[in-house]
């Protein structure tokens, strides 16, 4: 899986979620949550369809290091490589 | 033989729109069986039934809008559907109004379908509307967007003017399609901001809240959640708010006056907490289903029904039962917010507890002073019910829930 490839998955996903906020738009370096205004139960279910979608296995441990956009997709293109 | 009428799905609603029929005449039908999907200004939402029987036939076409308590279906109990026009014919003579020049320049006025009060009784109808045979809704579209019934040639069964005969009438008479009028009648944002907006003003003009706060200790709650999902995939871990709804749903059976309803002058407990779920909607609005006998799930069940339920809101989709029926609400803010909730009791529920954005705060124990995280927990109550003392005792028992949450 390309870089690209992880993150079409990862605004696809975040789409589904906030159909309403254009990635485009966001500070990606600030708080994912605040900038997609996506609630705990949002972000539960972001990491499961990624989880799923990746074959991945997300510890809740590591939700730290998925706090903005860019740190997310970072978290994620290192766990794929 | 009984019929199956539009549902109360809140003291605020007074209407609602047929969306779906899930259920076709002849169908089985059993207690609690979805029979239909209905608009109302919360969404659309899954109607129950509440009795055994078979479903004979509709009595309202896919799209009307209707008050509560008229008849959507006919049920037969006994297995034989018996025509009974009596219920047809008085029907038919109750929706006929005043005169439809009248009626329609209000309806047109009021850009659409409003909610037609069910006692709106009539003058006599027409000699010719008792000779023809309209459906319902066809005669209410007709009745609101200045239609004349008697021009119009039925397609329906034996000629029967049906909603789409109304629709297409209309679209020849001015050139156009019934989109507006149509359209304005779809709840959207509007709707939901008015029906929040009732049940709120009600709630403040009648309701004599008091507020309480307190501050609690989240660290085992916390160390609890994050032990329990180390082991669990993402679709089977815990949120802290599973652990706030039990806690609340624990504490209501040592103090029942916060969980029940209050009507017409006086307060019933409930004998089970059915908790509801303060859901933000995102393009607007907010609704508070609840989650039925809390205190009798444990922690992954009332997950997976918290995790259902929210999903279901989000598309759009709950049923009715979900909306009336909570005894106490909770509404917790999540991890990105500010510190402290003061709710507003929904009525005719007494009690609503708020969480507010769990925070690190510098904490004193045994062993000085330490950086733990902390969540207010708020109470908004109603006095005509309780008081601040059994207030102040009931949120102390969710916070002592809250530090052994193995005990949940």
């Amino acid at each position: 899986m390309t870089n690209k490839d992880i993150e079409a998955l990862l605004r696809r996903e975040l789409f589904e979620i906030a159909p309403d906020i254009n990635p485009d738009d966001i500070d990606r370096g600030a708080d994912l949550r605040e900038e997609f205004d996506i609630d705990s139960m949002d972000f539960l279910n972001l990491v499961v369809a990624l989880a799923k979608n990746l074959e991945l296995d997300i510890p809740e441990t590591d939700y730290s290091k998925m706090s903005s956009y860019d740190d997310l997709a970072a978290y994620l293109r290192l766990r794929m490589s | 033989m009984s019929e199956f009428l539009m549902p109360s799905l809140g003291a605020d609603m007074e209407a609602g729109t047929l969306l779906e029929w899930l259920k076709k005449p002849g169908d089985a039908l059993t207690r609690g069986d979805i029979i239909a999907v209905v608009e109302t200004q919360k969404g659309a939402i899954e109607i129950e039934v509440f009795e055994d029987g078979v479903l004979a036939r509709y009595l309202l076409d896919i799209g009307s809008s209707v008050p509560v308590g008229t008849p959507m279906a006919v049920i037969d109990q006994t297995g034989q559907d018996q025509p009974s026009p009596s219920v047809q014919a008085v029907q038919t003579a109750k929706s006929d109004t005043a005169p439809t020049e009248t009626k329609a320049a209000d309806g047109r006025a009021a850009g659409g379908f409003g909610p037609i009060p069910a006692s709106a009784s009539a003058p006599a109808a027409t000699r010719l509307a008792e000779r023809q045979m309209v459906t319902p809704a066809a005669r209410r579209l007709a009745r609101v967007i200045g239609v004349d019934l008697a021009a119009i040639k039925g397609s329906g069964p034996d000629g029967a003017v049906v909603l789409a005969d109304v629709e297409m009438a209309d679209a020849s008479k001015t050139g156009s399609p019934t989109a507006d009028s149509r359209s304005s009648k779809s709840p959207g944002k509007t709707a939901m901001r008015d029906a929040i907006a009732a049940a709120m003003a009600r709630s403040k003009r009648e309701i004599p809240h008091y507020y309480l706060s307190h501050t609690c200790d989240l660290t085992n709650a916390n160390a609890y959640v994050a032990d329990y999902n180390a082991s669990q995939p993402p679709d089977k871990r815990l949120l802290i708010a599973t652990l706030f709804m039990k806690a609340v749903a624990r504490s209501v059976s040592k103090y029942p006056e916060f969980n029940g309803h209050f009507e017409n002058g006086a307060y019933k407990a409930a004998d089970r907490a059915h908790v509801g779920f303060a859901i933000n909607i995102r393009d607007g609005g907010l609704v508070a289903p609840a989650i039925h006998d809390v205190a009798a799930l444990d922690p992954a069940t009332l997950m997976t029904r918290m995790r259902d339920l929210v999903a279901r809101v989000r598309a759009g989709r709950f049923r009715a039962a979900e909306l009336s029926d909570p005894t106490i609400t909770i509404s917790s803010l999540g991890e990105r917010g500010v510190e402290t909730l003061y709710g507003i009791i929904y009525p005719p529920q007494v009690a609503i507890v708020g969480f507010g954005m769990p925070v690190a705060r510098p904490w004193v124990c045994e062993d000085g002073v330490q950086s733990r995280q902390t969540v207010a927990i708020t109470l908004a109550a109603d006095h005509r019910v309780s008081d601040g003392h059994r207030g102040a005792l009931f949120l102390n028992a969710i916070s002592k829930f809250l530090q052994e949450p193995e005990t949940l």
